[in-house]
């Protein structure tokens, strides 16, 4: 019998269906079957008359579209020599401060701009001008993360020739903007000490998708009793091959060590460019 | 939350398929989904029906292939799965630097009636 649609035709015959790529091997035009009726006579069809059942091979990526479109962004960005951060949390653990004071401690050593989401206000884009820098806010509506051509958009505000580094802060949240690439070359993922250990593990596919995790708010590290070794193995469990930066932007803790990185990563991404 | 943008172009993509195949009716429409996609494939049935109605693949069934988490292991040189999504591998310990598989978001294969 047909694994496909039970028809009990044996297999032999060429397929004709499309993406019918399956064993048994046989023609799929139910019409066009002879069977055995016994001794009785009847006319009928299997399917309303002119109808073809047809499986279609796509195998394709839903988010094809995004995919092109963050590739285009991606040549853009290196076209132009700027290192680009997509920036990840959930809403609260500090993603808005943590920038502004990695801009502020950059100083002249590279040229930023930040692109925000938000469902709505420019709250954080206000805040993040107090760094000095150029801000584009996006303002997504109900929509719970930034796409490839959302940010693509944005940049057109912006001087690219004159940037050495832009970072997107995305819509807070841990769960929808993993899908999304939108071209960056580093994706930063934020886990405030406030969140609680487990919380790569809760969350393993944004963790997964680190290429950096930032440990936020460590001047509350004792005050929130977090248990380091718990998270950290929590973190090599989920995202080992992410490099890990321990912070405070309060403090100042660890903010050198993370720009003298950005540094480095935009010299690589200058000299591909 | 995203598996309704998500759901529409996977449902967009699939009916101007049918459309270039000059089909009058979906029948089904399989999509792969890796465990790391961040995906969730209940969710994706609930938009779906939201989403069909009107549309030439109203009625029509969605089946969801779920893809484990692979990843391989070169110290042993083998590929193993990972049930928990932790990437040590279960013989040796070491951490994976390579996933294989389970970050599909792929629209597999559909049926459809062609008049």
């Amino acid at each position: 019998m047909c694994k496909e649609c039970g028809c009990g035709l044996s297999a032999g015959a060429p397929v004709t269906v499309s993406g019918h790529d399956r064993e048994p091997e046989h023609e799929h035009g139910h019409h066009e079957h002879e069977h055995d009726h016994g001794d009785h006579e009847h006319h009928h069809s299997h399917e309303p008359e002119g109808e073809q059942r047809q499986m279609l091979e796509l195998r394709r990526s839903i988010l094809e579209k995004n995919d092109r479109l963050a590739e285009r962004n991606r040549g853009f960005f290196g076209a132009h020599g700027v290192l680009v951060l997509n920036v990840l949390s959930s809403p609260g653990s500090g993603k808005t401060t943590f920038i502004v004071e990695t801009i502020r401690r950059l100083g002249q050593r590279l040229k930023t701009a930040v692109i925000v989401g938000d469902l709505a206000t420019d709250n954080d884009a206000r805040r993040l001008r107090e760094s000095g820098a150029p801000v584009v806010q996006i303002n997504t509506g109900t929509v719970c993360h930034l796409e490839a051509d959302m940010v693509a958009r944005a940049v057109k505000q912006l001087d690219m020739p004159r940037l050495d580094l832009l970072i997107v802060e995305n819509v807070g949240n841990l769960v929808c903007p993993a899908s999304y690439d939108l071209g960056e070359d580093l994706r930063i993922v934020l886990l405030s000490v406030t969140e609680g250990e487990d919380k790569p593990l809760k969350y393993p596919p944004i963790f997964h998708s680190a290429t950096v995790v930032i440990v936020s708010k460590m001047d509350l590290e004792k005050a929130c009793e977090f248990k380091r070794a718990e998270a950290m193995a929590n973190l090599r469990h989920i995202a080992h091959h992410a490099q890990l930066f321990e912070v405070s932007a309060k403090t100042g803790a660890g903010l050198d060590q993370w720009c003298d990185y950005l540094v480095r990563q935009h010299e690589a991404v200058k000299r591909k460019c | 939350m995203h598996e309704f943008s998500i759901m529409q172009s996977a449902l967009n993509q699939a009916l101007a398929e049918a459309r270039t195949a000059k089909a009058a009716r979906v029948h089904e429409l399989r999509l792969r989904i890796g465990v790391l996609s961040g995906v969730v494939p209940d969710a994706l049935q609930f938009a779906f029906e939201a989403l069909t109605p009107g549309t030439s693949a109203e009625g029509a069934l969605l089946t969801i292939e779920e893809v484990p988490a692979k990843f391989w292991c070169a110290v042993y040189n083998q590929e193993f799965v990972s049930a928990n999504l932790y990437s040590e591998c279960p013989d040796c310990g070491q951490p994976s630097n390579e996933l294989r598989a389970g970050r599909e978001l792929e629209l597999s294969s559909m049926e459809v009636d062609c008049v």
